[in-house]
């Protein structure tokens, strides 16, 4: 098999160039669907959020929910996009059960949105522009559950009708990691927007990845659609694999088939699951229960100004502000929430030293507890505690992370951690001078093997201090003093 | 002393109310005429459902709100509903077999503000499978037969469809008034050939939540009467704003009734020369010049005016309504409600239960309307046909800078016999010739009986008129209906004469 390399694969025959493009369905948050008046809450009872809109029950006629208009506008608008003042509701048609209208009400050939573009953030620290092809509005389906009966398939129908904004990227992606930053990038500026949740695990946002192989430069080749890949990690999986099958079938001669194939997280493949034959004709017409949407103007210029700053704005800012890198600043902005809390530690302090225990000491907590950062017990007031002490030299850098240690088990500020366990660091020359002596006193042969020539023994010697002062011995201090009494 | 049931079932919906408000008779004594008559006429099969029970509750509550004072635009006032309405608690079929055992936990707008105006549910009519045909011969519950039968000649004829048990049922006396809803010609079709008032009101005026979908872009609810006045009085009640509609449009209802009497003087009425169509029938070509002369000599000013695009409304209708249909129909699978077909899998219990749900008109209309959308025919077929429907419109929209009704026929033929046309589609797609441009444009129209044929059977006039201009439509067909002086009473009348 091929291996894959920044993008390129290398074949039998030579490279591979892979060109992604990607769907995305991300469910918009409201208080109820988008035809009708039902609530969107995840995890209630199956089919207790169920209008008879939603159950297609005879007579029944959409309603268009003003509020997921907007929020399909509000992101239009973040992804720098056309804003089709006209657009025009479509019926999708085929039969499934959890489809009870027998067609989707989605947008077609008019959308709410058309081109736009969304930078990455790639891991190198550079960025890429992406993209947008459109957004449209679509309702979403139930979902069928085959394992509550042995010969028979339930339906709950809570999802039926829910908003979904599926949008769509052009074919500009070359790698798995920039699919991953594509879909990153998008979860922060809808979760920047609270157009859309972003959690992948709910459901709330769905990928579909359009995959094609090339040989550099050379025109496109055909296309697959894999659906149902549904987190950041399987959109990786999935590229790679079916990168690697695709460049397979074409050394050994064959050709891509056109076809929808479905990702199978458990074994990490792809496998087909139409082909273009089989393909539904979805028969598209504008649904005669809807009027044209048509959009005032100024009310998309109402929601224009209304909208908050977004990831990259943000991280040119603090990149300004705080003298961060652009990879730093990056990760700190791709959650808003992240992004609050260290512009409340930043301020007024040393910007690096405060990026640095959030992205180290406060993740790394997160990590091990599962916790969010909401609700960490070392908030931002407390982390900015902790760094005040480093900053005037109450404690040491060394201390600071067993203070934090204790700060997260307990809640406490850090000044108090401190106080009631003595922690304060020694910056007392005459102490630290004691002890030094005590010590180069105690190891003759150590002093005299420094005096010699070997500065390494130095920091054997710091270690002795700093345990005989049980760490709280200044280090700088330290360091001086050791040398002036080994000399 | 209290009336004979038969002078109380022979009421208009004016004549029973103002007999309710002199207190000479209560709405349980009327409704009770009418159920008797209901019963009496179950041979013509014009009801799918019945409603005694409910109607003589209604009645009840109706009398005790008069007692109280409190009297409602159609207080007391029995009502046969057509059965594509959607009724709380009442079984709703629409006429198909695939609606099997589905009783509605919702009532519809319109049939809501009927009982809220007072009326009073008699039961629900029979229609054609989901509204789709001209005869009413494709009721999964039978036909109905018109109460009309040529003199002389037993055979059992067509009420019309598909609101053909709505029809029948107003011209046999079981209800002074019943809703129907209009397509292509569904009101007005059958009320020509039932001899009484049918009007499809303005593509928007009446909701259409909670009524079994046709063609959405098409269907329209109005009322089925005897009288122009009493058509007026129904429209009132029915027309309005719903939010629950997007298509229905926000525009105050005028006082229909108030736009009644007078004559024709200072109105120009359009005779299109389109209309004048090979193979009509002399007698209707005759009739559609008498009224003619009816409205010149009430004062109106005739104008000959053509709506270029006639011809090609009925091929575009039969491509827009069954494409509509198609997509509308799709959610009779057997899964939520309705009829359910087991089979072996999925795609064989829908193929179940679609195969025996639906009727062969209702297939051939799915069948047709899935064609004409699929990709590759959707250009050829469903574009062209939305380009013929805004040229229809704007032929209707350049006809009405010049004049303020239109007058046709209703009808290409009389009343046809029961069986007749079946085996071919297309001639009974005919039948909706006239009625169709004016639902392809979303106009207003009302048929009024205007005469009988030769065999003695009723012919009806239509006039169109413009978009949310019921009341001059209302206006002319009061001339008419006035001129005509339309008296003839079908050969079965319900509690006999």
């Amino acid at each position: 098999m091929a291996d894959t390399n920044g993008g390129l694969i290398q074949g039998k025959t030579g490279p591979w160039e892979m060109v992604i493009g990607l769907e995305v369905h991300a469910q918009v948050i409201g208080e109820s669907k988008l035809f009708s008046g039902a609530a969107t809450a995840f995890g209630a009872a199956p089919n207790s959020q169920v209008s008879l809109v939603d159950a297609a029950m005879p007579g029944m006629l959409p309603v268009l929910n003003g509020h997921s208009v907007a929020q399909a506008v509000k992101t239009g608008l973040a992804l720098n996009a056309k804003i089709n003042l006209t657009s025009v509701f479509e019926r999708k048609n085929y039969f499934y059960p959890d489809l009870p209208q027998g067609y989707q009400i989605s947008q077609y050939l008019q959308p709410i949105v058309g081109e736009g573009t969304i930078e990455l953030d790639l891991p190198d620290g550079s960025t890429k522009e992406v993209g947008i092809e459109r957004l449209h509005m679509e309702q979403d389906a139930g979902k069928s559950l085959h394992d509550q009966h042995p010969t028979m398939t339930y339906i709950d129908l809570n999802r039926s009708g829910i908003t979904l904004m599926e949008i769509v990227s052009k074919p500009d992606m070359g790698s798995a990691e920039e699919a991953a930053a594509y879909i990153a990038k998008l979860r922060s500026i809808l979760r920047y927007l609270g157009t859309c949740d972003g959690n992948m695990e709910e459901g709330s946002l769905r990928c579909d990845v359009n995959l094609s192989m090339r040989r550099p430069g050379a025109a496109l080749g055909t296309r697959t659609e894999t659906k149902n890949v549904n987190s950041i990690r399987f959109v990786k999986l999935a590229i790679e694999y079916e990168a690697r099958r695709q460049v397979q079938v074409l050394e050994d001669g064959g050709k891509v088939v056109q076809e929808t194939r479905l990702f199978d997280a458990d074994k990490g493949v792809t496998r087909a699951m139409r082909s273009k034959e089989e393909a539904h004709d979805y028969r598209y017409f504008p649904d005669p229960d809807l009027l044209p949407l048509v959009l005032d103007p100024d009310w998309v210029e109402d929601i224009r100004r209304g909208l908050p700053e977004l990831p990259d704005a943000r991280k040119a800012r603090l990149v300004d502000d705080f003298a961060l890198s652009p990879y730093d600043a990056g990760v700190l902005v791709a959650e808003r929430e992240t992004a609050d809390f260290y512009e409340a530690v930043a301020k007024g302090r040393d910007a690096k030293l405060a990026a640095n225990w959030l992205t180290g000491e406060v993740f790394g907590a997160l990590n091990r507890s599962g916790m969010a950062l909401a609700e960490a017990p070392v908030d931002a007031k407390k982390l900015g505690g902790l760094i005040d002490l480093i900053a005037d030299g109450t404690i040491s850098g060394r201390i600071a992370k067993e203070v934090f240690e204790a700060m997260w088990e307990s809640g406490k500020p850090a000044a108090a951690i401190v106080a009631d366990q003595g922690l304060e660091q020694i910056s007392d020359t005459g102490a630290i001078e004691a002890i030094v002596a005590q010590v180069i006193a105690d190891s003759p042969g150590q002093a005299e093997q420094f005096k010699s020539g070997n500065e390494k023994i130095l920091g054997w010697f710091v270690g002795q201090v700093m345990k005989a002062s049980q760490g709280k011995a200044n280090p700088g201090l330290v360091n001086r003093i050791l040398r002036d009494k080994l000399s | 002393m209290a009336p004979a049931a038969s002078e109380l079932t022979d009421l208009t919906i004016a004549g029973a109310r103002a007999a309710l408000a002199k207190g000479e008779m209560s709405a349980r004594e009327l409704t009770e005429a009418q159920i008797a008559a209901v019963e009496a006429a179950r041979p013509l099969n014009a009801f799918i459902t019945e409603t005694p029970e409910k109607a003589l509750m209604m009645a009840e509550a109706s009398d005790a709100r008069r007692r109280a004072g409190e009297v409602r635009p159609l207080e007391g006032i029995p009502l046969a509903i057509k059965d594509l309405f959607c009724t709380e608690g009442v079984p709703t079929t629409a006429g198909s077999h695939i609606l099997d055992g589905f009783t509605p936990p919702y009532e519809s707008s319109v049939t809501a503000k009927l009982w809220e105006s007072g009326a009073v549910m008699l039961g629900k009519t029979n229609l054609d499978e989901f509204a789709m045909g001209s005869s009413n011969m494709t009721s999964y519950f039978g036909a109905v037969e018109s109460p009309w039968r040529r003199p002389g000649d037993d055979r059992p004829l067509v009420p019309g469809g598909s609101s053909g048990g709505s029809a029948a049922a107003v011209a046999a006396r079981c209800a002074p008034g019943a809703i129907g809803t209009d397509t292509g010609g569904s009101i007005r079709q059958p009320a020509a050939f039932c001899g009484i008032v049918g009007m499809k009101p303005t593509y928007g005026r009446c909701s259409r939540w909670g009524v079994v979908a046709f063609a959405s872009s098409l269907d329209q609810p109005g009322p089925l009467t005897r009288t122009v006045r009493d058509a007026a009085i129904l429209l009132g009640a029915m027309a309005g704003h719903d939010p629950k509609d997007s298509t229905s449009v926000d525009t105050p209802v005028p006082d229909y009734e108030a736009a009644l009497g007078g004559d024709a003087r200072g109105l120009k009425i359009g005779i299109p020369r389109e209309y004048r169509l090979d193979g009509t029938p002399p007698e209707i070509e005759a009739l559609w010049r008498q009224g003619i002369e009816w409205l010149k000599h009430a004062g109106a000013e005739i104008r000959d005016i053509s709506l270029p695009h006639t011809s090609y409304a009925l091929p575009a209708y039969y491509i827009i309504a069954p494409a509509e249909a198609s997509s509308n129909l799709a959610r009779y699978d057997g899964v939520r409600y309705g009829l359910r077909v087991p089979g072996a899998d999925l795609t064989e219990m829908y193929e179940n239960t679609r195969g025996q749900g639906f009727g062969a008109e209702v297939k051939r209309r799915v069948l047709i309307g899935t064609y004409v959308l699929s990709a590759g025919y959707y250009d050829a077929y469903y574009n062209k046909a939305r380009r013929v429907r805004s040229l229809i419109l704007r032929d209707f929209t350049d006809a009405f800078e010049e004049v303020d009704a239109i007058l046709t026929p209703t009808a290409p033929s009389e009343a046809f016999a029961v069986g007749e046309k079946m085996d071919d589609p297309i001639a009974m797609y005919l039948n909706d010739v006239f009625t169709v441009p004016a639902s392809l444009a979303g106009l207003p129209g009302i048929s009024v009986p205007a005469g009988l044929s030769a065999s003695g059977l009723p012919l009806g006039l239509q006039l169109i008129g413009r978009a949310f201009d019921e009341e001059t439509v209302l206006k002319v067909a009061g001339v008419l209906e006035e001129a005509a002086g339309f008296d003839a009473k079908p050969q079965f009348v319900a509690g006999g004469r």
